[in-house]
């Protein structure tokens, strides 16, 4: 119970299923095999080590923040549980759906399949830091070009195209068809992104 | 009373315009807070057990061990022993912990004794289903012209009409098409984050259901419903699966009560494939018979499918779709299957019905060396729902903007650009779309702001954002002026947004709401600027006589002149009512609509991949509200088409009865470089602008899978039976084998 004194609620944590198949490529490997004997998969699970959480520091949006993270825990839920940046989304179990984009370091990432950890030292961006008085050129664009229904993947969406634009401001239309595939949207916004990340581009840099 | 219409054709200043949406910005800078977003001080998470197994029987459920991992607070079961379970994921426990990580490891302790039973998943054979004895009662849609005599049995009359009829048309096309089962596949699974204050529930609910969900969490809690609070500000899809509290939510609730914290259940990924909602499969032979010119003479068609654990199958009432000859013969057939419970899809029974049967009135073009856009025109003749001359100008719309007539060429027969080959297709379709119920409050205050509130929700069409602009129109404001408070059971109720509904539903309400409450705001006015109420207007920004413009009063003025006194206006519609003096139909909404939609792909004949060159939509929808949302259904409904068209499938494995693909990454879905040009071009005569608002959340949903396989027959010769037309379905339709 030790563990748990040291790591008041939230306490953050891969899902049992995902450690169990690891992520991304392993993930998708065995999901197939894995829901087939579901059963036997959970007898069989190895025990979980190193749960000693301890209090570390992560740049997010700027800012300093301090954290509470276990080895095992995810940046994801450390944004969402600890410090409610609640915009980057869990959707899938490997990262496959971009609903989780945030950017570390300039690179857009899967927060979901990422170790809070290895976010010490880094600097964390995160969709939230789109917004305020005056809305990234990217948000205004999602706005205008209605690039978005129920809005569940948007923000992952907003800050792959931020990225994606950032190393390619002057991105073709057949350069955005190709190059934002990371992300899923069920309600089928995806040509409303196309026409947002081309007004981006039309419309000059970031602003 | 205020006189409950549009403004004419022509005049409006803010419905039908392009907004953006008022909450876009909270939904693209992640400030829109979901049910899963929602993180109340001491929040606990719980998580689901699902039954491994497709068919089981429970002999023990033990929780104890899951009660003794670290973390854990609680534990329930939602089943005892004994109990049947049907389909792999069934629910059969939850588990409460202090982390996500916690509730995972309690669940994974749970030690449950199954006796598995013998499962059966296979939905495509229906000859094997018989033989299972997993088939029920179907139905029989059954028309014919001529008459049976007083001494003929009935079915034998029909069969050697049917017989008759077929031997004397010019050309029988015999079929097999087909469509698999799909999931809804929310991004926000289905869930909630309840708590209780006072002893009464708060449940933070992911629903398309705001104001009807909350009597679904008292019963089983035994509270009333007026202790219960429904709150939902934002949805993170729902296309018709999420209408109620569901076990899962009312085991929130009841952990929640027992642990004295909030706690939040969020299905997995996995349970919410598997659990949370499928469409029927549907799949269909025919003999169907047509003239020389393409036009069917008779039908006659036997189809099956399955909705999973329960029965169900695709209405045989809407097959063939929107094309209704008057001789025909349509028989249905459940298969009960150990796979998950159906709940409706976006548009119910449509899509299915019209990939097996528009397919088939293609493949008549194809037999007799037709262009299928002709033999979709002449046939409009079977058109029953009194929309055949809509369809027809639509045709023309669609032709015109696909480049129908420079790119036509017979089935199988396009130009070979190495191995690639090219293709056409088209398929209609229609929906009702009636507003639902729906009641609301509107406020005008005496500073001048304006609030509409209700008990709606946002499923993704922009519901806020189309209030608002049926309030400002009314005011003569902006959409800016306008607060919408949304989102809360404690709201005036507004029914659930199912089968286009809601856009109809709430303008009614509010614009009823909004001319009753200025009727009131004029009352007061009209003694100031020395006139009658009727003499004014309210037009841009100020409340001013017809006419003479220079006598008005500037909207914050106006309303100063309420004092203390805030006017509060009820809005109400109930669904399909008629004016309480006239007797007459609503003027403000109205159903039905048509609609064309035409694909053009490229398909690989080495690989087999089908590739979306373009698609158009052309879409009737009577008096347009918000413009730039209602394309985006329109957008959203072609590209769930095209999903269901070429990729998305309920994988099942016939020897575990396990449901293989139920995770993100192996469950195919399109991705933004696969949907090509899409085209939405809104029919809107003025006629249209006149009828009315109609939904159009599901009817472009229908039609894509028809036209996408249409294209594809056409581009390669072949029929590919069965929906989603994968690489591997394309290269065997090519093979001459049935995929
Ligand atoms: S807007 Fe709903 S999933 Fe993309």
């Amino acid at each position: 119970m030790k563990d748990q004194d040291l790591a008041p609620w939230p306490q953050a944590g891969f899902d049992r299923r995902a450690f169990l198949k690891g992520s991304s490529a392993a993930a998708a490997a065995t999901t197939l095999a894995t829901h087939a004997t579901q059963a036997q998969a959970q007898a069989a699970a190895p025990e979980i080590v190193g749960r000693q959480s301890r209090l570390v520091e992560l740049k997010v949006n700027g800012k300093t923040a301090s954290v509470r993270v276990e080895p095992r825990s995810t940046l994801l839920d450390v944004l969402r549980y600890q410090l409610q940046l609640t915009g980057a989304k869990p959707v899938s179990i490997d990262g496959s759906s971009g609903a989780s984009t945030v950017i570390v370091d300039g690179k857009p990432i899967a927060a979901n399949t990422t170790l809070a950890l290895d976010c010490v030292g880094k600097s964390i961006q995160t969709v939230e830091s789109l917004g305020g008085e005056k809305p990234d050129a990217v948000v205004s664009a999602f706005v205008h070009a209605d690039a978005m229904q129920c809005g569940f993947c948007t923000p992952g969406f907003v800050v792959a195209v931020r990225a994606f634009l950032d190393k390619n401001p002057g991105a073709t239309e057949e350069q955005i068809r190709s190059g934002l595939n990371g992300n899923l949207c069920r309600c089928g916004t995806y040509a409303n992104v196309v026409m947002a990340a081309l007004e981006v581009v039309k419309g000059g840099s970031r602003g | 009373m205020a006189n409950y219409v549009w403004p004419k054709f022509g005049t409006a200043t803010v419905i039908g315009k392009r907004h953006d949406r008022v909450d876009g910005v909270a939904k693209a800078t992640g400030t829109a807070k979901y049910a899963y977003d929602i993180n109340p001080a001491g929040m606990i998470i719980a998580r689901l057990l699902g039954s491994p197994h497709a068919h089981a029987k429970i002999k023990s459920i033990d929780l104890s061990p899951a009660k003794k991992v670290p973390g854990v607070v609680e534990a329930v079961a939602l089943k005892k022993a004994d109990d049947e379970l049907l389909f792999q994921g069934e629910e059969i426990a939850v588990v409460a912990a202090e982390s996500e990580a916690a509730a995972a490891e309690g669940v994974a302790a749970i030690k449950v004794e199954y006796e598995v039973l013998p499962h059966f998943v296979n939905d495509t054979d229906l000859a094997a289903a018989k033989a299972a004895g997993m088939t029920g009662k179907g139905g029989k849609n059954i028309s014919l012209a001529k008459e049976p005599g007083d001494d003929d049995d009935e079915d034998e009359f029909t069969e050697k009409e049917i017989n008759r009829l077929l031997k004397e048309s010019a050309v029988v096309v015999e079929g097999e098409y087909g469509i698999h089962m799909i999931t809804h596949m929310c991004l926000e699974p289905h869930g909630s984050t309840c708590e209780w204050k006072d002893g009464k529930l708060v449940a933070h609910l992911s629903t398309q259901n705001v104001s009807g969900t909350g009597p679904q969490f008292a019963g089983p809690l035994g509270i009333t419903a007026d202790d219960v609070t429904v709150h939902c500000d934002y949805i993170g899809g729902g296309f018709g699966s999420k209408f109620a509290a569901d076990t899962w939510g009312v085991a929130c609730a009841e952990l929640s009560k027992k642990t004295g914290r909030p706690v939040k259940l969020m299905l997995d990924r996995d349970q919410e494939l598997k659990i949370a909602g499928n469409r029927p499969s549907g799949f269909l032979k025919c003999r169907v018979g047509a003239d020389k010119n393409g036009v069917i003479t008779v039908w006659d068609s036997e189809q099956w499918g399955t909705a999973g654990a329960k029965p169900g199958v695709v209405s045989e009432k809407v097959v063939p779709y929107v094309y209704e000859p008057k001789n025909r013969r349509v028989i249905s057939h459940t298969i009960k299957t150990n796979r998950g419970l159906v709940r409706a899809w976006r548009a119910p029974n449509h899509p299915q019905a019209c990939a097996m049967s528009q397919t088939a009135i293609d493949d008549i073009a194809a037999k007799l060396g037709l262009n299928s856009l002709d033999v979709f025109k002449r046939n409009l003749v079977h058109v029953a729902n009194g929309k055949a001359e809509v369809y027809a100008a639509q045709m023309d719309v669609a032709a015109r903007l696909i480049g129908w007539n420079d790119k036509w060429h017979l089935h199988g027969k396009g130009p070979k650009k190495g191995s690639i080959v090219e293709g056409l297709g088209l398929a209609i379709h229609t929906w009702g779309g009636g507003g639902h119920t729906s009641k609301c409050t509107i406020r005008i205050s005496p500073d001048g702001g304006v609030s509409s509130t209700l008990g709606s929700q946002d499923l993704g069409v922009g519901t806020r954002t189309a209030i608002a602009a049926v309030v400002a129109e009314t005011f003569g404001l902006t959409i800016d002026d306008v607060q919408v408070n949304m989102g809360n059971s404690k709201y005036p109720a507004s029914g659930p947004s199912g089968g286009s509904t809601t856009i109809g539903g709430v303008s009614e309400s509010n614009r009823r709401g909004s001319l009753d409450a200025l009727d009131k705001l004029l009352a007061v006015v009209a003694p100031k600027l020395g006139v009658t109420a009727d003499q004014l207007e309210a037009k841009g920004g100020r409340i001013q006589v017809v006419g003479s413009p220079s006598k008005s009063l500037g909207w914050k003025e106006a309303c100063s002149l309420l004092g203390m006194n805030a006017i509060e206006a009820q809005g109400e519609y109930v669904r399909g009512s008629k004016d309480a003096k006239t007797g007459a139909d609503s003027k403000l909404s109205n159903s039905q609509v048509g609609g064309v939609q035409m694909a053009e792909v490229a398909v690989d004949l080495d690989t087999g991949v089908v590739k979306m060159k373009k698609f158009v939509a052309v879409q009737d929808v009577g008096t347009i509200i918000a413009r730039k949302q209602a394309e985006s259904q329109v957008y959203g409904s072609v590209i769930m088409g095209i999903a269901y068209a070429l990729f998305e499938e309920q994988i099942m494995d016939q020897a575990s009865g396990a449901f293989v693909n139920c995770e993100i990454a192996d469950y195919k879905l399109p991705r933004l470089g696969d949907i090509g040009d899409i085209v939405v071009e809104m029919y809107e005569p003025e006629s249209e602008y006149n009828r009315g608002v109609v939904g159009i959340g599901e009817p472009p949903v229908i039609a894509p899978g028809a036209a996408i396989s249409n294209a594809v027959a056409n581009a390669i010769g072949v029929r590919v039976s069965t929906l989603p037309m994968t690489p591997q379905r394309v290269l065997e339709a090519l093979k001459g084998r049935k995929a």
